[in-house]
């Protein structure tokens, strides 16, 4: 491998410098082991986090990346929170096999759905988004023999993390049993992105018409990168249910696909981190702040949204990385 | 037997047509500029919102309808000259975060000013009460409604139809960049007709309390059914406005008089459908 992209000068050359671990990276993920030791009042939040950021995660493949704008990802992630839930009550509660049913549930759907996302852009894709946010609400909201409805699904148990850690009240278990998964999907990401598919989702961003025309598949690109997104989306929602052992109509509903656009932009769309760090700043803003009515909590919400796209394209990590940049080339 | 039969048709015309106030506007705006606006709704909910103020010291009803207008209009023109303006050229996301952040601080405000309580009118005596016809029952709200919407639409169509400004509207829809190269003022011809589409939004929004109320929500519980209308009729097309308002007002409340346990899976599983056959909408050219 080492030999070819030597031997390859240039683009290999590119991907394989992107893909080397800075220093930064390492500390942060070193640094998400902290709530361990300094909140571990809070650990149930940081799992909401990590389960949250990965859904931003997925998010960002298609949204960042891809440039498809979704405002019904939501779906699949309450897709995968009922395909968990539902797995967990009638069949065993193992957790690991419930996660891998929540994403292939998530990813025959997404599939399904990608051969339709593929074809449209601008409103028409937006709103094929949204009516399918909204018809799986529906859907779920309709199905209350099966779901629970309004009420929520009751009857969720999950069993032992590989039949050691239990699930306990303090979330010592659901916190490292989120943050692994996060991990690992951050890595399957990682790589993904780097790689010459991830150029060529990005080249599908900047210019969807020129991207068939030297030859590339767009529309299976389009197609692959959506499925694997409701894949990762559907993981999301199957740890939330696993480790809230419940599952309400809010996982599916308008309101979660727009809080995930939220955070990504918020924290940088088209970057690994960007919904990682949306994410943090969201749910601990959000959880600070959970005393305020709930309609007022929109306003900086909104004004954020207004803010980051006015004066803060690319978001949180946009800026930082812009003023990084102008620091390093003044100091050279 | 046909009598409430007749009674839903009505009713779901009444409401379409509700729905087709709300919307006109974003879809002629939509088909000029390809300007995303999630925020029109909550240009509605600010009619709402001066009709009941203004009803509260006392107005009468008719007298708020045209400072609802206005307020609606005078706002959304400031919006447009300060935040819309510098993202025509930019992407549809920029352009949706930016509108949704917008709503979602108008969502806010009112929620601060007039708190989340449903806030109701008294419509004037003579809009009350329901005349009876063969048998069946018409709210005289409701034909009122169905009246304005009538000559409202007359009026849109006609002046689109037979003047100058609406030949240049027409041919900013139609071609943008060839009715710029004619020397037509697209920019001038968007504010106006933005202003306009704002403003019926608004007077929607303040007829609309009678028949759904009025609360924060408003801005985005009524956004997707307008959207579905903008989309489905096709952008920039009164006529597929007005269709598709009409179809979507009936659906709507016959699918929940009759099949309520469907409930809105429907209306969304049809316009899924009507999208992927005809992306452009029933009457869309592009």
């Amino acid at each position: 491998m080492a030999t070819a992209a030597a031997a390859v000068a240039g683009p290999h050359q590119y991907l394989q410098a992107q893909t080397r671990w800075r220093t930064i990276e390492v500390a942060f993920w070193f640094a998400t082991l902290f709530p361990f030791v300094l909140f571990p009042n809070y650990l149930s939040l940081a799992s909401q986090i990590a389960i949250t950021a990965l859904f931003a995660l997925s998010l960002d493949l298609i949204l960042g990346y891809a440039g498809i704008v979704s405002l019904g990802h939501a779906a699949f992630f309450g897709l995968g929170a009922y395909a968990a839930g539902l797995f967990s009550k009638f069949v065993w509660g193992e957790p690991l096999s419930g996660l891998v049913v929540a994403a292939v549930v998530a990813a025959v759907v997404g599939y399904a759905a990608s051969f339709i996302i593929a074809r449209f852009r601008h409103l028409t894709l937006i709103m094929i988004t949204l009516g399918m946010g909204f018809l799986l609400l529906e859907a779920a909201n309709s199905a209350s023999w099966l779901t629970g409805g309004a009420d929520g699904l009751q009857g969720v148990r999950i069993g032992r993390l590989f039949g050691y850690f239990d699930f306990d009240l303090y979330g010592y278990t659901a916190y490292g049993y989120s943050l692994a998964v996060l991990f690992l999907v951050f890595l399957l990401a990682r790589r993904l992105i780097h790689s010459p598919f991830g150029l060529a989702l990005r080249g599908i961003r900047e210019n969807p018409v020129r991207m068939p025309a030297i030859g590339a598949a767009s529309r299976a690109h389009i197609r692959k990168i959506y499925t694997i997104s409701a894949a990762l989306a559907g993981i999301a929602g199957g740890l939330l249910a696993q480790t809230t052992e419940t599952v309400s109509l809010g996982s599916l509903d308008f309101q979660r696909s727009a809080d995930v656009v939220v955070m990504l932009v918020l924290g940088g769309a088209g970057r690994l981190y960007g919904g990682i760090v949306g994410a943090i700043i969201f749910m601990v803003a959000r959880d600070q702040f959970s005393g305020i009515n709930p309609q007022y909590w929109y306003f900086p919400i909104g004004a954020l949204l207004v803010a980051v796209v006015m004066f803060l394209p690319g978001g949180i990590l946009g800026g930082l990385a812009r003023i990084f940049a102008s620091w390093r080339g003044r100091s050279s | 037997m046909i009598a409430p039969v007749i009674g839903v048709l009505f009713d779901g015309f009444a409401y379409g047509m509700l729905l087709f106030l709300l919307s006109v506007g974003l879809s002629v705006t939509l088909g000029m500029m390809n300007f995303v606006n999630l925020a029109h709704c909550a240009f509605a909910m600010l009619g709402g919102y001066v009709t009941v103020t203004l009803m509260g010291t006392g107005w009468p009803f008719f007298a708020t309808l045209p400072v609802a207008f206005l307020a609606a209009a005078a706002t959304s023109v400031l919006f447009e000259r300060t935040l819309y303006r510098r993202l025509y050229r930019a992407s549809e996301l920029e352009q949706v975060l930016l509108t949704i952040g917008l709503a979602f601080i108008s969502v806010a405000v009112a929620a601060y000013v007039f708190g989340t309580i449903q806030q109701a009118v008294q419509t004037p005596p003579y809009l009350r009460g329901s005349i009876n016809f063969m048998g069946v029952n018409f709210a005289v709200y409701r034909l009122f409604l169905v009246g304005t919407a009538l000559v409202i639409t007359l009026v849109l169509v006609l002046a689109l139809e037979y003047t100058r400004f609406g030949a240049q509207v027409r041919a900013a829809v139609d071609n943008q960049r060839m009715a710029r190269g004619l020397g037509i003022n697209v920019d001038a011809a968007f504010a106006i007709t933005f202003a306009l589409g704002s403003g019926l939004a608004g007077l929607g929004g303040a007829l609309a309390i009678e028949i759904v109320g009025l609360d924060p929500s408003f801005a985005f519980a009524y956004l997707v059914y307008v959207l579905i209308v903008v989309s489905v009729g096709g952008l920039g097309s009164i006529t597929g406005s007005f269709i598709a308002a009409t179809l979507l007002g009936i659906s709507d409340i016959a699918g929940k008089y009759y099949i309520p346990e469907v409930g809105a899976f429907l209306i969304y599983l049809v316009m899924i459908g009507l999208l992927i056959w005809r992306p452009a909408g029933l009457f869309g050219r592009r």
